[in-house]
């Protein structure tokens, strides 16, 4: 009997460390009241990246920083700001590693043009093999 | 010619091989260095983290000398093991304001009690704004900021023992 309410007693204990003994930031976990605000700040959240858990972007994320930044990005898009603004906001700070959609520039640039590099290439490749097709059905014509 | 261009694929397909090799046998580097470095501190003013210590503003850490900021939280291990370096660069003079992050004032005071007050500040940050203010991504997390209030170094995860002559050098250079 004793062992069973001491175990029944463990169901109700708390982590002693845990970053969540305080509540979490009022838009964590609320989305904004207009709709339209909310799907830009929700689109934009889905863009950066978590600082915690580097795989994951803020709105998949559980971690309280993440929550954290989530209230940060609604707040400020509730105040008027463009997710753009916000976005750079967290650049200056974090660098383009904190945002999954990378400006184009010195580094980012063969990112953006392989795909249409690629492409063009399979276009010429394709060409010349249908050509040179062409050319066989002839000579055995 | 047509002979050499049969190597091509096999060529791509190695440098592939290579690179993606190689990307997984390098460790992973999760660090993320703050932007801030060489800026002014952003503007912000948090409140007393416990009642024996005065706020923290930025006009506090712009007061002609260099200082030192450290981000910590009673929930966070590594800041425990960092204490005793805290406490010997006070003990060399060093000026170390504090930030708390996500933490109540009982947690932070049984902390401090616990393992020792080196900080002559502690605010509290308890939705994280500062950090994000600072570029900061986690605890501990120590800042070096000269006597402008310019960010000139930060050092991220806990201060070890042969971390602390580099930082006093830091420091010297920053004054």
């Amino acid at each position: 009997m004793t062992r069973f309410l001491c175990l029944l007693a463990l169901l109700f204990t708390a982590p002693v460390m845990a970053q969540n003994a305080l509540p979490a930031s009022p838009y964590a976990h609320r989305q904004l009241d207009d709709p339209a605000q909310e799907e830009k700040a929700r689109s934009l959240m889905e863009e950066l990246r978590c600082l915690k858990c580097q795989s994951q972007s803020i709105a998949d994320s559980d971690a309280p920083m993440a929550g954290d930044m989530r209230s940060q990005v609604r707040e400020r898009i509730a105040a008027g700001a463009t997710p753009e603004e916000v976005r750079s906001w967290l650049i200056e700070r974090y660098g383009d590693w904190v945002t999954y959609n990378p400006p184009v520039n010195a580094v980012t640039w063969p990112l953006w043009i392989a795909p249409g590099v690629l492409l063009i290439l399979a276009i010429w490749l394709a060409r010349g093999l249908f050509r040179r097709r062409k050319t066989d059905q002839k000579d055995a014509g | 010619m047509n002979r050499w261009l049969l190597w091509i694929p096999l060529v791509l397909f190695s440098l592939f091989f290579a690179i993606v090799a190689g990307g997984l046998m390098r460790p992973k580097d999760n660090i993320i260095e703050s932007k801030m470095i060489g800026k002014p501190i952003p503007e912000f003013a948090l409140p007393a983290a416990i009642e024996q210590r005065p706020a923290l503003t930025t006009t506090d850490l712009a007061t002609g000398k260099p200082q030192l900021l450290n981000i910590f939280a009673s929930w966070c291990l590594p800041c425990i093991a960092e204490a005793p370096q805290l406490l010997a660069l006070e003990q060399a003079g060093v000026s170390i304001n504090g930030i708390a992050s996500r933490d109540t004032p009982e947690d932070i005071a049984n902390f401090l009690n616990r393992w020792g007050n080196p900080y002559v500040r502690i605010g509290t940050d308890v939705r994280s704004a500062v950090q994000l203010e600072l570029g900061s991504s986690g605890v501990p997390e120590t800042f070096v900021i000269d006597g402008n209030g310019v960010i000139v170094h930060q050092h991220i995860g806990d201060i070890r023992k042969e971390d602390v002559a580099e930082l006093l050098d830091i420091l010297e250079k920053a004054g």
